[in-house]
C-alpha cells in the first residue's frame, strides 16, 4: 500500500499495539455460516406461521375488471384470498418522491394492486395458506379478469405526445428531469480541435442476490405490536414506512435483521409485496411469510441501470480535454420506488460525470420516465457505471482521435493530486483523492508498456486483444444530503453502543447491518483495536431495532466510514471509563494506564496490573470496595455523521486486458486490475473481496447480464438460465492495489470501498473491446456486449 | 416455485415401469436423473399425474464393451461417461461432449438415456449420437424396437418414442483406433446451452478425409448430420472447398433465433465451426488463422 499523506505525528487509538486495524483477521461470523448454523428468513418458523403467495399480472399494463377467489378459497389448506381493496383497510399508498430532487412525480402505489396492474408482475391479489405449496395451487385457481391496456415500453417513445400515458394524472410520463450547465460549454467546444460524440446504452439488470427478498411479519394483536423478521439493508428505515402506513407508532414495530445472503442495493428498499405481507399479518392476526421465488425475483426485484446517454467530449491536440456534455435518458417503470425514489441514478449520472478531469466545462440533461415493467431503483454504485462508462468511453473516443495513447490523456486530464480540496463541475466536493498515484500504481501494476507489446505482436498473428483503461470517482459515507434533506426518514448518522460485560468481555451493539460484507468483523476489529481486547471477547449485535442504536443500516459504502467511527468513539469512551476505574482500584492515573491483551497495564513498562474480568468482577459484585463517590459506568454509547462533507469521495482506477475473436464475437477476459482509494483499510482482505465481487458484478453488465423485454413488456428471461450472471469460469484474476487517503473527517479516515469495483469494470471492458477492434475501425458503446452485438458491428452477421 | 402435486411411483423392474407406462401414458413422467425434469415442474410448466422413478433399475447403468459394440444403460450417469475406461478407448468423442454438459452437480445427476428422451436441440449427447452411427434401444407394451440416431429425434423435446416406451440403452461402433473425433461449442458461459456445437468424428488418411460424420447441434429443432460433409471426402481440402462447403452447411441450416443468436448469427457460427473442425482434424492452420487457443 501507498500512503500519500503523511503519517501523522500524534498516535491515534488506531495505532495502539495488537491493533487488528490493517489486518486482515477471519470474520467472527464465518463459522456459524459455513457450518449452516446462519439464520436467514426462510429459515425462521413460527407457531401458526401462514405463508403467502401472490396472483401476479400477466400484462404489463391492464384494469383489473373483476377477481374471483371463490375456488381457490376453497382449496386445501387456505386461510385467506386478499385483494388489492380488502387490503388496503389496513394499510395506506405511498408516493416515492423527496422533495430535494425538484419536480420529481409519481403516483400512489398500493401493497396490492387496485383497478389496474403497471407491469407484469405486479400482485393483484394474495394467497395465504398453512404451505407454500398449498398458496401456489391455490393462486392458479384465482380467476382474474383483465383488459389489456397500451403498454409504454420503449423508454424513447414514452415522452412522445403518441405514447399513452400511464397515470393520467400526472399528465405525461416524465418523472423527473435534471439539467445542468457550468462553464462555458459552447465555447469550449468551439475552440476544440476536435468534438467528438456517440451514444452510450446500458442494458437494465438486476442484483440476483444469492437469498431471495425475505419477511415474516408477526402482528401479535396482545401487545399491539408488529415484529418483522426481514432480510433489510436498513432496519430503521422499515420500521419507520411500516409503521407510517400500517397507522402504528414506530416503537409498535420491531424490525428484526438476521443473517442475509446479499443485498447489493436489492434490499435497502420498501417492495409492495412486503408491505403487503407486513398488512396480511396485521389482517389476518398471526405470522404471514413471504419468500420471493426466483421468477418472482426477476420480476419484482428492483432494475437498474436501463440508461441510453447520449455523450460529447471536446479536445485540443494536445490532450487537453475542454468539455463535457451529456443528454441521458432512463426509464424507471411505472412508479418511482419508494422510499428513496427512481430519481437517484439518473442525478448520480449527472452529478459523476467529468468527474476526475480538471475541465469546468460540463453541461447535462437527465430524464426519467415512467414505462411498463418492473421498478428501476439503486442498485450497487447507483449511476456510477453509467457515468464512468460515459465518460471513460469519450476520453478514450478523444485519445483515439487525436492519436494519444489512452494513459497519457489521463495523465494530462486528471486533477493532480496536489489540486485538493477542490470541487467537481457539478459542484461536487472532494476532501483528497489520488487519481495521478493510482494511475501510476496501476500503470505499474500491469507492466502497461509490456502488454502494449505483447497486444501488437498478437495482431500481426490476426489475434486481437485490448487493453482498457478507466478512471473513476465513487461516493460513500453519504451525510444528510443523500435522503435526509428531501425529507425522507431514512438516518445517515449511525450508533454503537460497548459495554463491558462481569467477565471482562465486550458486547457491542451497532446500527449499521451485515448483509456479508464483513460489518460485524470491522466492527469487532474496530472495538478490540480501540479497547486493548481480543477480537474473540467483542461479540457484535447487529439489525434489530429493538437492540441497536438507532441509525442507517449499510448502503451507499457507509458502514465501516460511518459505523466504524461511532465503534471507535463509543470504545474510546468505553476505555477511558475502565481506565477511570482501574485507576481507583490501582491507586494510579487514568493516563498512566492503558489497556493491552485483556488487561490494564502501565504505560511506562507495560507490567499488567490488573486483568479487565478481575475489573468487571468489582464492578459488577464487590462495588463496596470502590473508593467512596466512583460510580462506574462500563457502558458507552456514540453516534457519527460526517457533518463537513456531503460525501466522502473516493477514487481509483481499473484496467481490463481481453481478447475478441473476431470470428465468434466472444470476448475473454484475461486479466483485470483495480487500484482504489478507501482511505483506512480495515481489514485488507475485506476490502480487497468488496473490490473483486464489485468487479465481478460489473462484469456482468459489461457482457452478460440483462433482462429482456419484449415489445409488450415481457421479461423474457426471468430465469437463472436464460438471465446470465456472471460466473467463476469466465472471470479473470483481478488484482487489486490501494492508495490511502484518510478521510480527515474521522479519526477513523475510512471511506466506503463497497462499489469502486462495480463502478469502473463495465467502462474498462468496453474500453478495451474497442481498442482490440481498433484495427476493424469498429466503436461498440453498448453493454452488455454480447458475440451477437460484436459481430453485427464487425459487420460478420 | 413448488411442483403441483403428482403421484409418485418406484420402478421395480423395467417389466414394472413398462406396465405403469402402458397404463398411464402421456399422463406419466419418467424420471431417471430429473435434471430437466424437475425444473419444469417445479416452474409448473408441466405437471404430469404420475411420475415413474426408474432409478433403481441397476440392470439400465453401465457401459459395456463387446465385438465391436459399445452398450451404454440409459441410466448412465454423464459422470460415469466421463469416468468409464470403455468410453475413453471405444468413443473419447463422447468424454470431450460430456465435459461440455452443464455443471459437475448436473453430471453426477443427469443420466445419457433422460438427455437423449428429453432431445433439446441445443444438447451435446443427441449431436454425438448422430456422429457415433448409434442405435438407440426402446422398450415397450410390443417389445424391444431399434431406432437408428438419424431417425430418433423429431424435433424440440420430441422423439420417435411412443408414451408408452422406455428408451433402455444406446448402442455404438466402437471407433477404429486411428479414427478422430472434434468436439466443440459455443456458449456464452461454461456450461450453458450451445448457441451453437459440432460433434465430429472421421478418419483421416494421408491428409484427406476418408469418412466426416458432423454432427451439429443447436442449428434447429433438432441435431443435424450435416451431408454437405460427403463434399469433403477423398479431396483435397483448400479454402476454395472449405468455403463451398460451408456454402453447402448453410443451405442444410434451418436455425432458430432466441436471446442468445439471431437465426443469421447461429448459421455464422456453425460456418466458424466447420472451419475450426476441419483445420483441426487436418491439422492444418492454414484453412483456419486468427485463433488462439
Amino acid at each position: 500500500m501507498t500512503s500519500v499523506q503523511p503519517i501523522p505525528e500524534a498516535l491515534s487509538a488506531l495505532d495502539r499495539p495488537n491493533s487488528y486495524i490493517g489486518k486482515t483477521v477471519p470474520r467472527p461470523n464465518l463459522d456459524r455460516l459455513m457450518q449452516g448454523r446462519g439464520l436467514y428468513v426462510s429459515d425462521i418458523e413460527l407457531p401458526r406461521m401462514a405463508h403467502v403467495v401472490f396472483v401476479r399480472s400477466p400484462h404489463a399494463h391492464a384494469t383489473i375488471n373483476g377477481i374471483d377467489v371463490s375456488t381457490a378459497r376453497q382449496m386445501p389448506g387456505v386461510i385467506a384470498v386478499v385483494s388489492g381493496r380488502e387490503l388496503s383497510t389496513v394499510i395506506t399508498p405511498w408516493v416515492g418522491v423527496l422533495s430535494h430532487l425538484k419536480g420529481l412525480k409519481s403516483a400512489p402505489q398500493n401493497a396490492i394492486a387496485i383497478d389496474r396492474a403497471c407491469w407484469q408482475g405486479e400482485a393483484v391479489a394474495a394467497v395465504v395458506a398453512n404451505s407454500r405449496a398449498q398458496a401456489e395451487d391455490a393462486a392458479e385457481r384465482v380467476s382474474v379478469e383483465y383488459q389489456e391496456l397500451d403498454a409504454v415500453t420503449d423508454m424513447r417513445a414514452a415522452l412522445s405526445p403518441a405514447s399513452a400515458v400511464i397515470h393520467a394524472s400526472l399528465g405525461d410520463n416524465l418523472a423527473f428531469e435534471r439539467n445542468h450547465d457550468a462553464g462555458a460549454v459552447d465555447q469550449a467546444f468551439a475552440e476544440s480541435d476536435e468534438v467528438i460524440e456517440a451514444e452510450f446504452i446500458f442494458g437494465r439488470h438486476t442484483g440476483v442476490t444469492l437469498e431471495p427478498r425475505a419477511v415474516v411479519a408477526d402482528w401479535n394483536p396482545a401487545e399491539a405490536r408488529l415484529t418483522i423478521y426481514q432480510g433489510t439493508q436498513a432496519p430503521h428505515m422499515v420500521q419507520n414506512i411500516a409503521a407510517l402506513h400500517l397507522g402504528l407508532k414506530e416503537s409498535q414495530v420491531r424490525v428484526v435483521c438476521k443473517d442475509v445472503g446479499g443485498s447489493f442495493g436489492i434490499k435497502v428498499h420498501i417492495y409492495a409485496d412486503e408491505m403487503a405481507t407486513y398488512a396480511l399479518s396485521k389482517l389476518l392476526r398471526r405470522p404471514v411469510k413471504f419468500v420471493a421465488d426466483r421468477v418472482e425475483s426477476f420480476n419484482t426485484d428492483i432494475h437498474a441501470r436501463d440508461h441510453r446517454c447520449k455523450g460529447k467530449i471536446g479536445v485540443k491536440r494536445d490532450g487537453t480535454i475542454t468539455a463535457f456534455e451529456i443528454d441521458d435518458l432512463t426509464g424507471i417503470g411505472p412508479y418511482s420506488m419508494y422510499p428513496r425514489t427512481s430519481a437517484i441514478e439518473a442525478n448520480q449520472v449527472v452529478n459523476l460525470v467529468g468527474g476526475p478531469y480538471v475541465t469546468r466545462n460540463y453541461r447535462a440533461r437527465a430524464r426519467v420516465v415512467f414505462q411498463n415493467k418492473n421498478v428501476m431503483c439503486q442498485y450497487r454504485a447507483v449511476g456510477h457505471p453509467i457515468a464512468c462508462s460515459v465518460t471513460e468511453g469519450l476520453v478514450d473516443l478523444a485519445a483515439m482521435k487525436i492519436g494519444v495513447d489512452p494513459v497519457e490523456i489521463r495523465r494530462r486530464n486528471l486533477i493532480a493530486d496536489d489540486a485538493y480540496p477542490c470541487a467537481s463541475p457539478s459542484g461536487l466536493r472532494f476532501e483528497q483523492l489520488s487519481h495521478h498515484a493510482a494511475l501510476t500504481k496501476l500503470v505499474r501494476m500491469m507492466d502497461y508498456e509490456a502488454l502494449r507489446a505483447e497486444q501488437s505482436s498478437m495482431r500481426a498473428r490476426n489475434i486481437h486483444r485490448g487493453i482498457g483503461i478507466a478512471s473513476f470517482i465513487e461516493v460513500t459515507n453519504p451525510s444528510a444530503a443523500f435522503y435526509g434533506v428531501g425529507g425522507a426518514k431514512i438516518s445517515s448518522q449511525d450508533g454503537v453502543a460497548v459495554r463491558l460485560d462481569a467477565q471482562g468481555s465486550v458486547i457491542c451493539q451497532t446500527s449499521i447491518t451485515e448483509q456479508g460484507q464483513g460489518s460485524e468483523s470491522l466492527t469487532a476489529q474496530i472495538v478490540g483495536s480501540v479497547l486493548g481486547v481480543s477480537m474473540d471477547r467483542v461479540r457484535v449485535i447487529l439489525g434489530d431495532t429493538d437492540n441497536t442504536p438507532y441509525g442507517g443500516g449499510t448502503w451507499a459504502s457507509r458502514g465501516a466510514g460511518i459505523g466504524g467511527e461511532a465503534a471507535l468513539q463509543a470504545t474510546k469512551v468505553l476505555r477511558r471509563n475502565i481506565l477511570d476505574v482501574a485507576a481507583a482500584i490501582l491507586q494510579s492515573t487514568a493516563v498512566e494506564l492503558d489497556i493491552v491483551n485483556n488487561a490494564v497495564v502501565t504505560v511506562a513498562d507495560g507490567a499488567p496490573r490488573i486483568e479487565l474480568s478481575e475489573l468487571a468482577r468489582i464492578v459488577y459484585f464487590r462495588p463496596d470496595t470502590l473508593p467512596p463517590g466512583i460510580q462506574p459506568e462500563l457502558m458507552a454509547t456514540r453516534h457519527f455523521v460526517p457533518r463537513e462533507y456531503p460525501f466522502a469521495f473516493t477514487n481509483g482506477v481499473q484496467a481490463s486486458w481481453l481478447e475478441v475473436d473476431i470470428e465468434t464475437g466472444f470476448v475473454k477476459l484475461l486479466k483485470h486490475w483495480v487500484v482504489e482509494d478507501c482511505g483506512t483499510i480495515i481489514n485488507p482482505q475485506l476490502v480487497d473481496e468488496q473490490i473483486r465481487g464489485g468487479v465481478v458484478q460489473g462484469l456482468g453488465a459489461a457482457l452478460f447480464e440483462k433482462c429482456v423485454y419484449d415489445e409488450r413488456g415481457q421479461l423474457t428471461n426471468a430465469n437463472m438460465a436464460d438471465y446470465l450472471v456472471p460466473m467463476s469460469g469466465e472471470m479473470p484474476d483481478i488484482d487489486v492495489g490501494h492508495v490511502v487517503s484518510p478521510t480527515l473527517e474521522s479519526e477513523l479516515g475510512a471511506k466506503g470501498a463497497g462499489e469502486a469495483g462495480t463502478a469502473g469494470a463495465a467502462a474498462a471492458v468496453t474500453n478495451a473491446v474497442n481498442d482490440a477492434l481498433k484495427p476493424f475501425g469498429t466503436i461498440i458503446t453498448e453493454i452488455p456486449l454480447t458475440p451477437q452485438v460484436i459481430l453485427t458491428a464487425l459487420g460478420r452477421i | 416455485m413448488k411442483a403441483s402435486a403428482f403421484d409418485y411411483a418406484r420402478a421395480t423392474s423395467v417389466a414394472n415401469a413398462l406396465e405403469l407406462l402402458t397404463a398411464h401414458g402421456e399422463r406419466a413422467r419418467v424420471l431417471a436423473g430429473g435434471q430437466s425434469l424437475l425444473p419444469a415442474m417445479n416452474l409448473r410448466l408441466i405437471a404430469p399425474e404420475l411420475i415413474i422413478d426408474i432409478g433403481e433399475l441397476d440392470e439400465l447403468r453401465g457401459v459395456a464393451a463387446r465385438g465391436g459394440v459399445l452398450t451404454i444403460g440409459a441410466l448412465t450417469r454423464h459422470a460415469d461417461l466421463q469416468k468409464s475406461p470403455e468410453i475413453a478407448v471405444h468413443a473419447p468423442l463422447l468424454m470431450d461432449a460430456v465435459a461440455h454438459v452443464a455443471h459437475p452437480a448436473i453430471r453426477n445427476r443427469g443420466t445419457i438415456g433422460g438427455s437423449l428422451a428429453q432431445a433439446d436441440p441445443a444438447s451435446e449427447l443427441p449431436a454425438c449420437m448422430l456422429a457415433l452411427g448409434a442405435t438407440i434401444i426402446a422398450r415397450g407394451p410390443g417389445g424391444e424396437r431399434r431406432i437408428a440416431a438419424d431417425e430418433f429425434f423429431a424435433g424440440i423435446y420430441e422423439t420417435a418414442l411412443t408414451p408408452q416406451e422406455l428408451l433402455v440403452a444406446v448402442e455404438l461402433p466402437a471407433q477404429p483406433k486411428d479414427s478422430m473425433h472434434y468436439f466443440q461449442e459455443f456458449s456464452r458461459r461454461h456450461g450453458d446451452y450451445a448457441i451453437v456445437g459440432l460433434a465430429a468424428q472421421a478418419l483421416v488418411r494421408d491428409g484427406r478425409f476418408a469418412d466426416l460424420r458432423l454432427g451439429f447441434f443447436a442449428v434447429g429443432d433438432r441435431p443435424l448430420l450435416a451431408r454437405s460433409a460427403g463434399k469433403l471426402l477423398d479431396v483435397a481440402v483448400t479454402p476454395a472447398v472449405l468455403s463451398e462447403v460451408s456454402s453447402a452447411l448453410d443451405e442444410e441450416l434451418s436455425s432458430l433465433g432466441d436471446q442468445q443468436a439471431t437465426p443469421a448469427m447461429r448459421r455464422h457460427l456453425a460456418r466458424v465451426l466447420l472451419t475450426r473442425c476441419v483445420s483441426s482434424l487436418l491439422a492444418r492452420t492454414d484453412l483456419c488463422a486468427g485463433v488462439s487457443a
